[in-house]
């Protein structure tokens, strides 16, 4: 056993003497109520200690001891609609042993030792297994199917395997010839990726059900993707708009340094939400880590490697994961108290030199992969969507430039369209999608062979907005054309009637990519059938004295089958009445 | 925390006073061959004139204790001065008589009155609410104030700092929302306000407030002065919050935190983190800045199956006017939106100078609607922001080409913004209701073009004024 004694406390980190023999990244804990910690510097015996609680009260002397295991996480049935601290700690466990607040040294078990599970039996004695192939499946939630899978880095012929049945995640389910023996948990370290076979290339998206988002910058399944945006631009409604709709078979969603309150939100409206697509609550196929800005500094560096490792076990399951973390500039944050506090030298803005590293090791665990496992070919994904609050909303920050340099996809909130409630506030003119190329051809045999011109459009008609605002901005908007006029005119019904998007209203909430196209193209064949009534000598006012502009903006809360049928006749219709205009 | 049993009794045999005292810089003290010293203990200071200061541990290095001394070290010396570690961290006396007292910095009685015979000692750095064990706030508070209620509603648990500038009104501000501030239930608040350097001016103008309305009963004044000891302000809003949950989750009490001003908070943290050389982080502020204040901030809340709560309304100013400062911008991340008080407003002669565009308040919808103001709420207010920001945009766009070269309605949205400002925002001290804010609202939307007020369109039968004149035309 490897301990020694503190010599040295400031804040969060900890030096502790005698530690000759412990591994960077070990697990120990500290003082006699042995507050978890985790080693970060090695120094001939010294080891400097990260505590992921509050260290008041520590003295010059008291023990450290190691585990001698880097920080892990347990992965088994019962995961889903559990709700952990940065270290994966059931709060509802912290709350029956410590009450309202959380107090310290409290050690809780990452699973209920105590429920059974029905275990039914896959593999068969005499097989010859391989990492990742599945023992047997566990019933977990009403939707999710858990499979209990060989760990990584084992393999062998089966030579008994247990009867399906009710069991604890604790009981023996299967033994090897060697002796080996598996539960139905296994244990993980969270700052390692969990392996894989090959990763594939992200060509499915990752429908979100927001406009802006689906139509102008889409993603894909396994890719990923930074919300960048000052404070009350709405970084965490996206987030959780994205946790609530998104077409994905389970989320991870981490709190990361965030508001008490928000968490609660999260926590309250979650287990009432249904899921969209299968009725039963969305809790059910969502695991929360929640770790308030009060909590302390070090477990929230932890929480979103905990969070990737849970992403990462039912990826491995062939699932489709999405990982939302909010905010990782928290995360960021973090990395660098700790650095100060450890006297290295910093970079920039005080963040340490390693945080380009540390963020792209990150991001890329998310992906597209077959797993591990003989037999079936399994394909799960790991989606991430990372916000990031800049420090005063200025985006050429560190933690916003390098999370842009690895990941696929930005998605930039603007603090002006917040002022103006706009909302989902994402500026269609500073974000971009890596990904449009890949998830193009899904469009096109999904959704209609000609969307992307139509998205191309609406977006050219945007782009040419902003640049004519710059000469209203001079000249006045009555100074310019009819025919620039229109322009301004579909411009603002692409921004009210497309892309906002009210995330509280019941049936704008979500918007199937099909009534997206719809509703873009309805708008676009109004533009049309407009400049060629102004060809004709038709006067802008009369256009827009016909009731159309109203029916447009009502399409987006009509229901989406009953508006995708109406649209598809409307387009003509408005086509028709705008044709019928007499020239005055 | 206190340490366990064992070890205090191991170290009452040899607890001594130290003259080990070697180096003093700043606000700090450095003491060596200390032995058995806890990390945040508290340590009480014998000066050479027999006078005693309190100190508080921030690092241990071997058997070297570094200590901050929170009045000052003038007058300390390396020679006489005695250092004793009192074993414990900070802690505050707390108890329900505490409320109609005024107390300094670090929670000791200064007015002279009978001393609070306490019924508990809390340590004053609390611990975090359990996220899972945490009530939705969901209750209206009625501040009186309309840009507050109608556009940024403040809700019970909710913590929204008002972002002023030097020389705005925001102390009036929230001596107003001090005074005319009511539940739901019209229960009223107990206040616990802590300030933190400000000048005997402003502490006596809230205390005139206070006397003037008869809130003083209901009032806990900690008071750390701008002539007070700087360092003992980074104790001050801990020790009332402390006190403030104390009075809402013992006591079952609905108590409103103000906290006067942040932003000398922030610079006695920055004091201590350059005097003990700490590697600083955006203009000077230590890395840690963003986690000391949200271990302040975020100490307000409801907890399940508990009628008390807390509510922060935290006042900074903003220096130079600059939101992005990391005194705001830290703050603004952490709580839940802010009101900001503009400059332009305020030499215009609106009172209060609310500029509604960058304010927030991230729980409104929490708070209003059917049941708890009206249906229409959340539509108006979405409708009133709209249409200022565009008259704000309109305003920019007429000092280049002259109002005439507007259209009729941008004409009525460059009015409706001067209007809004003059009545909605400018309502001077006189509190008005959630209905009366409502019924100026919808007069103002009035004056706009029916077929502009997308935004609430289905409540145009039931309360705009003009609503049986046309139906859904232009007017």
């Amino acid at each position: 056993m490897i301990a020694g004694s503190i010599s040295k406390i400031t804040g969060p980190v900890v030096v502790a003497a005698g530690m000759t023999g412990a591994k960077m990244y070990d697990v120990v804990r500290v003082g006699a109520q042995g507050l978890m910690g985790e080693v970060i510097r090695l120094e001939a015996d010294h080891a400097t200690i990260q505590v992921y609680e509050d260290t008041s009260g520590l003295m010059v002397g008291h023990p450290v001891e190691s585990t001698e295991a880097p920080l892990t996480v347990e992965l088994g049935p019962g995961l889903l609609s559990s709700i952990y601290d940065g270290v994966q700690r059931p709060l509802p466990v912290i709350a029956e042993q410590s009450g309202d607040f959380i107090l310290r040294g409290t050690v809780a078990s990452a699973l209920d030792r105590t429920k059974l599970w029905p275990f039914v039996t896959v593999a068969e004695v005499g097989a010859d297994l391989v990492q990742g192939d599945v023992l047997g499946t566990v019933q977990e939630g009403k939707t999710i199917v858990h499979k209990v899978m060989v760990p990584p880095k084992r393999s062998g012929k089966l030579a008994w395997v247990i009867p399906s049945g009710d069991y604890n995640v604790d009981t023996v389910v299967a033994r090897l010839e060697d002796g080996t023996e598996f539960t139905m948990t296994q244990r993980w370290p969270v700052r390692e990726g969990r392996p894989y076979v090959r990763k594939l290339d992200p060509t499915t998206p990752f429908t979100t059900g927001m406009r802006i988002l689906d139509t102008f910058f889409p993603i894909a399944l396994g890719g990923n993707a930074i919300i960048p945006g000052g404070f009350g631009t709405g970084k965490t409604v996206t987030q959780q708009s994205l946790a609530k709709w998104a077409d994905v078979d389970i989320i991870v969603y981490i709190g990361c340094g965030e508001r008490g309150n928000e968490m609660t939100e999260v926590l309250t409206e979650f287990p009432e939400l249904d899921d969209p697509r299968t009725g039963a609550p969305l809790m059910d196929r969502t695991v929360l880590v929640a770790n308030t800005s009060n909590m302390p500094v070090a477990a929230r560096e932890a929480s979103i490697y905990v969070g990737a490792t849970l992403a990462e076990y039912y990826r491995d399951m062939g699932y489709d994961v999405a990982m939302m973390a909010d905010s990782t500039s928290r995360w960021g944050e973090a990395l660098r108290e700790v650095s100060g506090r450890l006297e290295e030298m910093p970079g920039e803005e005080g963040y340490p030199a390693y945080l380009a590293t540390r963020l792209a090791s990150f991001y890329e665990r998310s992906g597209r992969v077959k797993t591990l496992g003989s037999g079936e070919d399994r394909v799960g994904s790991v989606t991430m969507v990372g916000a990031v609050s800049p420090a005063g909303g200025d985006m050429s920050e560190p933690m916003t430039q390098n999370s842009l340099r690895v990941t696929g996809a930005f998605w930039a909130l603007d603090t002006s369209l917040a002022h103006r409630r706009h909302f989902p506030a994402i500026s269609w003119t500073k974000s971009y999608t890596l990904f449009l190329g890949q998830v193009r051809g899904w469009y096109e045999s999904n959704v209609a062979g000609d969307w992307v011109s139509y998205r191309d459009r609406a977006m050219f008609i945007l782009q040419k907005e902003t640049e004519l605002q710059e000469i209203v901005q001079l000249v006045g908007p009555d100074a310019l054309p009819e025919s620039e006029k229109i322009i301004l005119e579909v411009a603002r019904m692409l921004r009210e009637d497309f892309l906002q998007q009210f995330a509280f209203d019941e049936v704008d909430a979500y918007c199937p990519p099909l009534k997206a196209y719809w509703i873009l193209k309805v708008i676009l064949a109004f533009s049309d059938a407009s400049v060629a009534a102004l060809n004709r000598g038709v006067s802008l006012r009369q256009i827009l004295e016909l009731p159309i502009r109203d029916k447009i903006a009502g399409f987006k809360t009509t229901p989406h089958e009953e508006a995708i049928e109406e649209m598809k006749t409307y387009t003509t219709t408005l086509a028709e009445d705008i044709a019928g205009i007499e020239v005055l | 925390m206190t340490p366990t049993a064992e070890e205090t009794s191991s170290r009452s045999l040899l607890s001594t006073d130290y003259r080990t005292l070697e180096y003093v810089t700043g606000p700090l003290i450095f003491v060596h061959n200390v032995h058995n010293v806890a990390y945040n203990e508290m340590v009480s200071i014998s000066m050479p004139d027999d006078s005693i200061r309190t100190g508080q541990v921030l690092e241990i290095s071997g058997d070297i204790a570094v200590i901050q001394v929170f009045e000052g070290t003038r007058g300390i010396d390396v020679d006489k001065t005695t250092v004793r570690f009192l074993e414990e961290v900070a802690k505050v006396e707390v108890a329900p008589e505490l409320l109609g007292r005024v107390l300094n910095g670090t929670g000791k009685p200064i007015d002279g009155g009978a001393p609070v015979i306490p019924e508990k000692r809390l340590d004053i750095t609390g611990s975090p609410i359990n996220p899972y064990r945490r009530e939705q706030p969901a209750d209206f508070i009625e501040t009186g104030v309309s840009a507050i209620d109608g556009l940024n509603t403040l809700v019970r648990g909710q913590k929204l700092p008002i972002f002023s500038g030097s020389g705005l009104p925001a102390n009036d501000l929230a001596a107003q929302i001090i005074r005319q501030a009511r539940v739901g239930s019209g229960e009223e608040f107990a206040i616990v306000f802590g300030a933190m350097g400000i000048t005997h001016r402003e502490a006596a103008f809230f205390m005139q407030q206070f006397e003037d309305t008869g809130a003083l009963e209901r009032v806990v004044f900690f008071m750390n002065l701008a002539d007070d000891p700087t360092v003992e302000r980074l104790l001050t809003p801990k020790v009332a919050l402390t006190v403030a949950e104390y009075l809402a989750f013992e006591k079952g009490m609905q108590v409103l935190v103000v906290l006067s001003d942040m932003t000398n908070y922030c610079e006695a943290l920055r004091e201590v983190s350059t005097a003990r050389e700490e590697v600083p982080g955006r203009r000077g502020y230590p890395g840690y800045m963003y986690t000391d204040l949200s271990m302040i901030y975020e100490r307000a809340g409801r907890i399940k199956g508990n009628k008390g709560s807390v509510t922060q309304l935290p006042i900074l100013t903003m220096p130079d006017d600059d939101i992005t400062h990391p005194i705001p911008d830290l703050t603004g991340y952490i709580t839940e939106g802010q009101i900001v008080l503009s400059r332009q407003l305020h030499r215009r002669g609106v009172y209060p100078p609310i500029d509604v565009l960058p304010c927030l308040s991230r729980l409104m919808n929490l708070g209003i609607g059917e049941g708890k103001t009206r249906e229409d709420h959340r539509a108006v207010a979405n409708q009133l922001y709209a249409a200022y920001a565009q008259g704000r945009d309109l305003r920019r766009l007429v000092a280049i080409v002259g109002e005439e070269a507007l259209s009729d309605t941008d004409r009525r949205y460059l009015r409706f913004a001067d209007d809004f400002e003059k009545t909605i925002i400018g309502q001077g001290q006189e509190g008005r209701s959630i209905e009366g804010t409502l019924t100026v609202a919808w007069e103002l939307l009035a004056g706009l073009p029916m077929g502009e007020l997308k935004r609430v369109r289905e409540f145009i039968p039931k309360y705009h004024p003009n609503a049986g004149d046309a139906k859904g035309g232009d007017i």
